[in-house]
């Protein structure tokens, strides 16, 4: 082996250029950005040529145009209408069955995540069934069985089935019965709002007061009570009652008053909740069993009981785990409403697909679909992440 | 002093069968309750479902067409070439069996050929399926005939085969120091997870001919395969760079000090590790892929479930859609559920979250 000269530390001999890593660095930068922006402007270029030769420009002037198509249900849409009022009937559609879906998969599955843990052995596998059949089958399916199967297969208008509490099921969807405003309604919206005022400064002052005196909050109940004894109040003091309700009653085809809920809707809607409340049990599941034995035991040993513990001690901390994964859950849901286009709900997918079809602006349109749920993903998102900041322990 | 102790027996309401009962159904009142009212809930279910089963449901319509759930439109007179697939798959499985399995340790050769086997077959798979123009041994099929079960699983081994590359190289980006790239498959990855899958296929349907320079033709099966890659492999991404994330630093520091290259680093070190991890990932997202293949109904290809759509629009089957989607159902089920059990056992078997 021979003996290498020793290098000398003071001699500065310059390292050639393409084997800096500072310039390497740049020059990939450089080079892989060119490489996107040539791909996108190949890509831009045959699209560009593509429309012109099947005759179709650019830009969104055609959303101002008469839409000419019915929507079966939603805000007031007339076929003489633009499609750009078309487009805003399916996106406040696919927000109505989201925002219910969400409401009501979050129940049925911090019930079905709760019971999968329980003690009782039949309760807790009816729940595992209920989880492992759910999640291993498409919702597209489920929506089919739902909305072909069961739906469309229940009795006629003429033998719904009543429910208590004027509520009635057919294969023309579901009528249950609405609340109307009568003429004292806007007097009485007055101590609505004074109420909402009240219970919002009792509940920031609840927790204020409590910091300040370094004793625990008084219940929530007594928020709750405030809230009801000012509306009643406003209830017997304004003329007559400010709404009634006013039950679905069978009038030829149909039925009228009240609230009719569309055999899509409800099939929708049963599709969503049932599938992601699956998805949310195993989340709320692995939540609890986040929170460590240790403290359970805890709790028991200072006296509390079952129920305490579960809303005082386990739910608290389980509620950490909870919420980012809630948080997608959500979103799913919000993007799952596109299959409403299978069963024809009109959502935003399924109007904006009509659109495509009338008009062959491939382009805009799925720029409008992509960017409509890219901002409900963002504003669900933000919204969650708000809420995860105000739970999540504050460490030292 | 010694005393004689009697052994006293547990009372007999806490041991066998009236013992458990009263732990596990009967320990509270409102355990009580609650098993009463399961057991209506069971009672009612069940029975409507076995009486409706047994005696109104007609299920002649699944026997009769079982062979189209299976493979679709597909040739009759060419079925053989699904079949023919089918047990190379069988083999391939049943061989992996053996060699991974409890007397796997004498086999270790063999474990290279099996996999090379796993590999050969997806082309060879392809091949057989589609044929050659011109011949009569393997005429060509063309892939407006797949369809049925064949199509939902072409579709979702293609998906998760192809996506997993470019998930890996979007999850290196997304971990990368160079903001250009960092930025760009940041971008595309939060991009594709905002949207729903369906806006995804019905681009690919839809742009993808427009994206193409002239006369270049794509037919809608390879349109719902790119479709399917570039939304599973923004998922692919994020499972791999959780597993990126795991490999502690000190690996690549370790690497780097032994004088490997950036890419040494990568493949030989930090990569193994991270895929490593993140197999049961991995294996859940094929799962949902295999479920999601059902939304090509929406861009018209004849998936299983098309099948389905269409099996009950013929006339004699009218009006038979609870038998035909339960069917479906239960098709999906048993094969999700096969998956998701033995991705179950994989876990254990590796160990992940063990060490």
């Amino acid at each position: 082996m021979t003996q290498k000269p020793p290098v000398s530390t003071t001699s500065h001999r310059a390292v050639p250029f393409w084997r800096d890593v500072r310039v390497i660095r740049v020059l990939s930068q450089i080079s892989f950005a060119v490489l996107v922006v040539f791909a996108a402007g190949v890509l831009y270029s045959n699209m560009m040529h593509g429309l012109k030769s099947r005759g179709l420009g650019g830009g969104f002037d055609f959303l101002k145009l008469e839409a000419g198509f019915q929507i079966g249900e939603g805000i007031t849409y007339d076929p003489s209408d633009s499609y750009a009022r078309a487009f805003l009937v399916g996106v406040v559609n696919t927000l109505r069955v989201s925002a219910v879906g969400i409401a009501l998969a979050t129940i049925l599955g911090l019930v079905m995540g709760v019971a999968r843990l329980s003690t009782n052995w039949l309760v807790n596998k009816i729940a595992a069934v209920y989880v492992e059949l759910i999640r291993n089958t498409p919702l597209l399916v489920q929506l089919f069985v739902w909305y072909f199967a069961i739906i469309l297969k229940l009795p006629k208008v003429q033998e719904s089935i009543a429910l208590p509490g004027s509520i009635f099921i057919s294969n023309r969807g579901a009528a249950l019965p609405g609340p109307v405003p009568t003429a004292s309604f806007n007097s009485w919206l007055y101590y609505l709002m004074a109420a909402v005022a009240v219970t919002i400064a009792l509940w920031i002052g609840r927790a204020r007061g409590a910091r300040r005196m370094g004793r625990p909050p008084f219940s929530l109940l007594w928020v709750a009570a405030a809230f009801v004894i000012l509306v009643t109040i406003g209830w017997f003091v304004v003329p007559g009652a400010p709404f009634v309700w006013d039950k679905p009653s069978l009038q030829g085809w149909n039925y009228q008053g009240g609230i009719t809920l569309t055999p899509e809707f409800v099939a929708m809607l049963l599709a969503l909740v049932v599938y992601t409340g699956a998805f949310i049990a195993e989340v709320v599941r692995a939540g609890i069993q986040a929170v460590s034995r240790g403290q359970i035991e805890a709790a028991r040993a200072v006296g509390l009981t079952e129920a305490q513990t579960l809303r005082l001690v386990i739910f608290p901390q389980a509620l950490r785990v909870i919420i980012p994964p809630l948080t997608s859950q959500y979103l799913n849901l919000a993007k799952n409403s596109s299959l409403a286009i299978a069963i024809g709900f009109p959502d935003l997918f399924n109007v904006a697909g009509t659109i495509f079809n009338q008009t062959g602006q491939a382009v805009q349109v799925i720029a409008l679909i992509m960017a409509s749920y890219l901002i409900m993903s963002l504003f669900t998102s933000l919204l969650m992440n708000l809420y995860n900041r105000r739970v999540q322990i504050v460490e030292r | 002093m010694a005393t004689v102790s009697e052994v006293i027996r547990p009372p007999r309401t806490s041991v066998g069968v009236p013992g458990w009962l009263k732990e596990n159904l009967f320990s509270t009142w409102y355990n009580a309750l609650l098993t009463f009212g399961s057991l209506g809930l069971i009672y009612v279910v069940l029975r409507g479902l076995v009486t409706w089963g047994l005696t109104r449901a007609r299920w002649d319509v699944v026997t009769t067409n079982l062979t189209l759930f299976l493979i679709g439109p597909f040739p009759r007179d060419q079925a053989w070439r699904v079949w023919a697939c089918v047990i190379v798959v069988i083999l391939l499985g049943g061989l992996s069996l053996v060699v991974w399995g409890p007397v796997g340790r004498r086999f270790k050769v063999a474990r290279r050929w099996v996999v090379i086997g796993w590999f050969l077959s997806f082309p060879l798979t392809i091949l057989l399926l589609r044929g050659f123009g011109g011949n009569s041994v393997l005429p060509a099929v063309s892939t407006s005939y797949w369809g049925g079960l064949l199509l939902t699983f072409l579709l979702s081994i293609v998906g998760i085969v192809a996506s997993f590359p470019l998930g890996v190289l979007l999850a290196l980006g997304r971990r990368s120091s160079l903001p250009a790239v960092r930025w760009f498959s940041t971008l595309y990855i939060e991009l594709i997870r905002g949207v729903p899958l369906v806006t995804v296929l019905f681009m690919a349907a839809i742009m993808l001919p427009l994206f193409l320079p002239e006369g270049v033709r794509v037919d809608k099966v390879l349109r719902a395969m790119v479709g399917f890659t570039l939304f599973t492999a923004a998922y692919i991404a994020e499972n791999v760079r959780g597993g990126l994330a795991a490999v502690p630093l000190g690996q690549y520091e370790a690497a780097k000090a032994l004088g490997l290259s950036g890419v040494q680093v990568m493949g030989l070190i930090v990569l193994p590790q991270a895929l490593r991890a993140v197999i049961p990932p991995i294996v859940g997202q094929f799962i949902t892929l295999f479920k999601d293949t059902s939304l090509v109904v929406i861009i018209g290809l004849l998936d299983l479930l098309n099948i389905a759509k269409s099996v009950v629009a013929q006339p004699q089957f009218m009006g038979l859609k609870r038998e035909v989607y339960l069917f479906v159902a239960v098709i999906y089920f048993i094969f999700s559920y096969a998956m998701s059990y033995a991705s179950r056992r994989l876990e254990v078997a590796l160990g992940v979250g063990e060490r």
